[in-house]
């Protein structure tokens, strides 16, 4: 054998072997980079942000049963009054047709109700932040319901291929094509209703497009070499999903699950709506705009004000996933380098 | 094309088998449901025994009901006595898809006159504020607009009537409140169709050969994006079931939805499980519709190869 | 180089998508052996089969019939145990130095995947000289360990894939175009690596190319593939400097003369394949000793006669 070394024309040969590249950004920092250009984005994360530490920070200061209560014999006192801010700011004065109710009624002087109440004279904003962490927190445990439903699912059924494959997507699409209405009413038809029922039917219907997504991200990751890479050396199935493929995909599982959080929210309303849902006294923001149905004509604000939090919180989630999406990849985004 | 019709209808006789399946367990084992309740009178008893054979092993009573549901016959209301379910959904049916198909005509196209415009004006301040609004709509809950547009609109300002299904007028809102959601939806989803097709070879070489931008965008981009969009005649549809439960509730129109949820409140069983039943063919059929109008829109598609 | 025969694949055949319109038979009844300590290079246009074949061997594919023995065990057969020294035995090193590294991972991890699974260490101590060893034993820092694969470059990154297949101590390397993705200047650099390892770790290689003259320069023996068949099995030298097949010919021609004067004179010659597809049974025949040609009985005698 030669024993010559192989020499190609016109190159130094030692020059690739100690110098590293200038250490560029993790996939990360370089996402973050890009999401800090989306100002959109960003004042939407800053909003859930807030948005979520407030409702946390209320939880020692404000227990469901002190947003529920009401006293019997104060009804007449503390009912319907309309939000009164205590500045003379226009709308905000706790008037109704120019009468100040709060004198009609009553109520102590100095006692100012900044969203007003409801028909048995509870605090609409104590509700209202009851609600909105009752609404949050289903839909972020429905979310993640689906994310580990979704991701195992979809993982297993693009690894395995062939006719497991087959099976499992004939099972997604018989199920899919159930219309959610028929699963939901079913299901908390059997389970009775209540905030886990309506966390279950929530899963129930929300895990397939996780799983659609990933099934078919996974499909693609899996043919990448590092993945053979792991099989050569005997890695087992499990823990090449755990290592390899699981940490590739994370960022479309952490985008689908902003779409999948306000897409709960909206379930819960709608269940709410179709009687299914959180049942009285307790709040969710679906609960508080259905029990207010009936009274919108006289009182819009109990329908106005959760519904307002309702709105801004998903379109935050929207607003932030679709941001994430343009930050993690960077061929649909605009920021140019 | 045959093949693959019968190989899909067969599905869509498993999906009805499989949640008439469910309704059965649920009657069963439910309190309440018309096989153990025990508020119905003598006579009603009777009449359910004959009908589903309650003295029958467990399985002959589900062959009858399975019989049963295949002749549409759901037995009869508790609340409305003596009215036979399947009438009751016959009659109110047609004012249910009335609504559903306005909100239809009114989304589709809208939605994907929409998107492409924003495809064709990628990333401008147009394109950003359109996403936005879309997105509103997306976060909005069709019943929430509907209250909203009745507050507005029929109350505050009344325009429009507030409830009833008499009229044009009183068609309005309740078609508005739907048909938003249905732009947003298609709107969403055409844009980034089209944003894909405009990056593709195909459409590259339409520009390469020098057809400017207006002919390319109709001659390929709307095809190409026309076709994807039949595909979500499903999605949409599961969409509409719900929200026209909904609407229907909050401005009183006589339709199935309204009755689903009332029926849900006051424990009609007989009606939740027929309405149930009928809502799982029609997505079914809108599902099967919507495959073979893009079957024969792009042949070259490969039947029953999906994926 | 002994006259142990580590690999040995007979009469292999391996088609995707048996039986739809679509099907492609990547591998067509293809046999050869590789002896313990050599370096079989396999040569061919892209898509001859080169990568299925090696992703046959190491497991990757079901073939479809054939039978493939490593140290005289059956590879398609095997399971757990068996199958579990085979992984540590035989590695694989990729094409594309983008690809074949996880990018979430940091090098020490990725070098370290096979000892891992293996329990080669002892513990994270033994673990971090392992990987330092080995990353001086790749020609890179050893100080680069914690850092991620997307601050190196192409070059750097091939090498990291080299530490991780001789992280588990293996015999065989499939080397499935190792440098084809690579700078020209860097292609020189990593050849001459896995030779000197190849030496100094007793390693032997399968090593695929679609460049005979890089092949010719690190192999003993020389496999050129076509159409999913082999067409010629010679050493490095008779390859080179005696084809016989056609195909072989032509694939000489076209390699580029480093002389600008015999460069200008340089034709090539065209490889017309209608003999491979005349339908008439072809097989392997021992032309010269040790230099095997896919042929007929006819055309055998005819080559034999120079
Ligand atoms: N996973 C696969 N599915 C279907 N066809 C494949 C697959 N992998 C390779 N092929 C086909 O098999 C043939 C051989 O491919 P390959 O082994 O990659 O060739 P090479 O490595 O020599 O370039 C090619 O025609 C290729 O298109
Ligand atoms: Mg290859």
């Amino acid at each position: 054998m030669a024993e010559k070394t192989f020499q190609v024309v016109g190159i130094e040969s030692s020059s690739d072997n100690e110098k590293i590249q200038k250490p560029s950004l993790t996939f990360w920092q370089d996402a973050w980079r890009r999401l800090k250009l989306n100002k959109v984005a960003v004042v939407s994360m800053w909003f859930l942000i807030a948005i979520s530490v407030f409702t946390i920070v209320m939880v020692p200061f404000l227990s469901q049963q002190q947003a529920n209560k009401f006293n019997p014999n104060e009804i007449a006192t503390y009912k319907d009054l309309p939000p009164k801010s205590g500045l003379p700011i226009p709308g905000w004065e706790g008037k109704h047709d120019g009468d100040d109710l709060y004198s009609d009624q009553n109520v102590p002087a100095g006692k100012n109700f900044i969203l007003g109440t409801d028909d048995t004279g509870r605090s609409v904003a104590k509700r209202v932040i009851v609600g909105i962490r009752i609404s949050l927190t289903i839909a972020i445990v429905a979310s993640l319901g689906d994310l580990i439903i979704g991701v195992s699912f979809g993982v297993f059924s693009a690894w395995k291929g062939g006719w497991i494959d087959l099976i499992l997507q004939r099972f997604i699409e018989i199920l899919s094509s159930v219309p959610f209405i028929v699963i939901v009413t079913l299901f908390t038809l059997l389970l009775g209703a209540g905030i886990w029922s309506v966390i279950i039917s929530l899963i129930l219907t929300g895990w397939i497009n996780m799983a659609r997504q990933i099934r078919a991200q996974t499909l693609s990751v899996k043919e990448q070499d590092y993945v053979l890479a792991a099989t050569v050396l005997g890695e087992r199935p499990l823990k090449i999903a755990m290592k390899h493929i699981i940490p590739n995909i994370s960022s479309t599982i952490i985008v689908q699950l902003m779409m999948t959080i306000p897409q709960a929210i909206t379930s819960e309303a709608i269940l709410s709506a179709l009687g299914l849902g959180v049942q009285p006294p307790t709040s969710s923001l679906g609960s508080m705009i259905n029990d207010a149905r009936d009274e919108i004509q006289y009182y819009p604000y109990l329908v106005l004000i959760p519904g307002t939090f309702l709105v801004l919180i998903s379109l935050a989630f929207y607003l932030f996933g679709d941001g994430l999406r343009d930050a993690f990849d960077p061929k649909s985004g605009d920021s140019g380098d | 094309m045959a093949k693959y019709i019968l190989k899909r209808i067969l599905m869509m006789v498993l999906t009805v088998f499989i949640v008439t399946a469910l309704t059965f367990v649920m009657m069963q084992w439910m309190p309440g449901s018309p096989f153990n309740n025990p508020k119905l009178s003598a006579s009603q008893i009777a009449q359910l025994s004959k009908q589903y054979g309650l003295s029958k092993p467990i399985w002959q009573q589900f062959l009858n009901y399975l019989v049963n549901a295949a002749h549409f016959n759901f037995g009869t209301s508790y609340i409305n006595t003596g009215q036979s379910v399947s009438l009751m959904i016959s009659q109110r049916l047609p004012v249910s898809m009335e609504l559903g198909i306005q909100a239809l005509i009114l989304g589709v196209p809208l939605g994907m006159y929409i998107g492409t415009y924003q495809a064709m004006r990628k990333n401008t301040a147009r394109d950003y504020s359109l996403s936005i609004i879309t997105l509103f709509f997306t976060a909005l809950p069709d019943f929430l607009l509907g209250m909203l547009l009745m507050l507005f609109f029929a109350i505050d300002m009344p325009i429009f009537p507030i409830t009833g299904w008499n009229s044009w007028m009183s068609s309005v809102l309740p078609t508005l409140a739907l048909g938003m959601g249905v732009i947003a939806f298609v709107a969403r989803f055409t844009r980034s169709q089209t944003l894909e097709t405009l990056d593709s070879d195909q459409i590259q070489l339409a520009y390469a050969k020098g057809l400017d931008e207006g002919q390319v965008i109709m001659k390929h981009a709307v095809r190409n994006s026309l076709i994807p969009v039949l595909t979500l005649l499903g999605p949409l549809t599961a969409g509409l079931l719900t929200g026209s439960a909904l609407i229907e509730t909050i401005f009183s129109i006589p339709g199935i939805g309204n009755q689903f949820v009332s029926s849900i409140s006051s424990k009609d069983y007989p009606v939740i499980m027929g309405t149930t039943i009928v809502y799982t063919i029609l997505l079914q059929v809108m599902i099967l519709l919507g495959d073979i109008a893009t079957a024969i829109a792009d042949p070259r598609i490969r039947l029953g190869g999906k994926d | 180089m002994t006259d142990k025969k580590l690999l040995e694949v007979k009469n292999l055949n391996l088609a995707f998508n048996p039986g739809n319109a679509n099907e492609v038979k990547a591998i067509d009844n293809v046999s050869f052996d590789i002896y313990e300590g050599e370096v079989f290079g396999l040569v061919g246009e892209s898509g001859s089969g080169k990568t299925t074949i090696g992703r046959t061997i190491l497991k990757l594919y079901e073939p479809q019939s054939g039978e493939i023995h490593f140290e005289g065990k059956d590879v398609l057969k095997m399971k757990s145990v068996e199958l579990r020294s085979f992984r540590k035995d035989a590695q694989m090193i990729f094409q594309d130095p983008q690809a074949s590294l996880n990018g979430r991972m940091k090098v020490k991890d990725i070098i370290a995947e096979g000892i891992d699974i293996h329990h080669l260490a002892k513990n994270k101590e033994d673990r971090d000289n392992q990987v330092e060893h080995l990353l001086e034993l790749v020609g890179l820092n050893k100080d680069h360990s914690s850092r991620y694969p997307y601050e190196f470059s192409g070059g750097q990154r091939q090498r990291i894939g080299i530490a991780r297949a001789l992280a588990v101590r293996p015999k065989f390397i499939i080397a499935d175009e190792p440098i084809s993705a690579l700078d020209v200047s860097i292609q020189a650099q990593v050849v001459n690596l896995m030779k000197q390892l190849q030496k100094q770790e007793k390693l032997t290689y399968l090593f695929i190319a679609h460049d005979l003259s890089m092949v010719k320069y690190i192999s003993d023996r020389i496999g050129v593939m076509h159409w999913g068949k082999i067409l010629e099995i010679g050493t490095s030298d008779e390859v080179y400097g005696n084809p016989i097949h056609p195909y072989t010919k032509s694939l000489l021609s076209a390699i580029p003369i480093p002389d600008p004067q015999e460069e200008l004179s340089r034709k090539p010659i065209e490889y017309d394949p209608t003999s491979e597809t005349d339908g008439k049974k072809r097989e392997m025949h021992e032309i010269t000793p040790g230099h095997f040609v896919f042929s007929t009985d006819e055309e055998a005698a005819e080559f034999a006669r120079g």
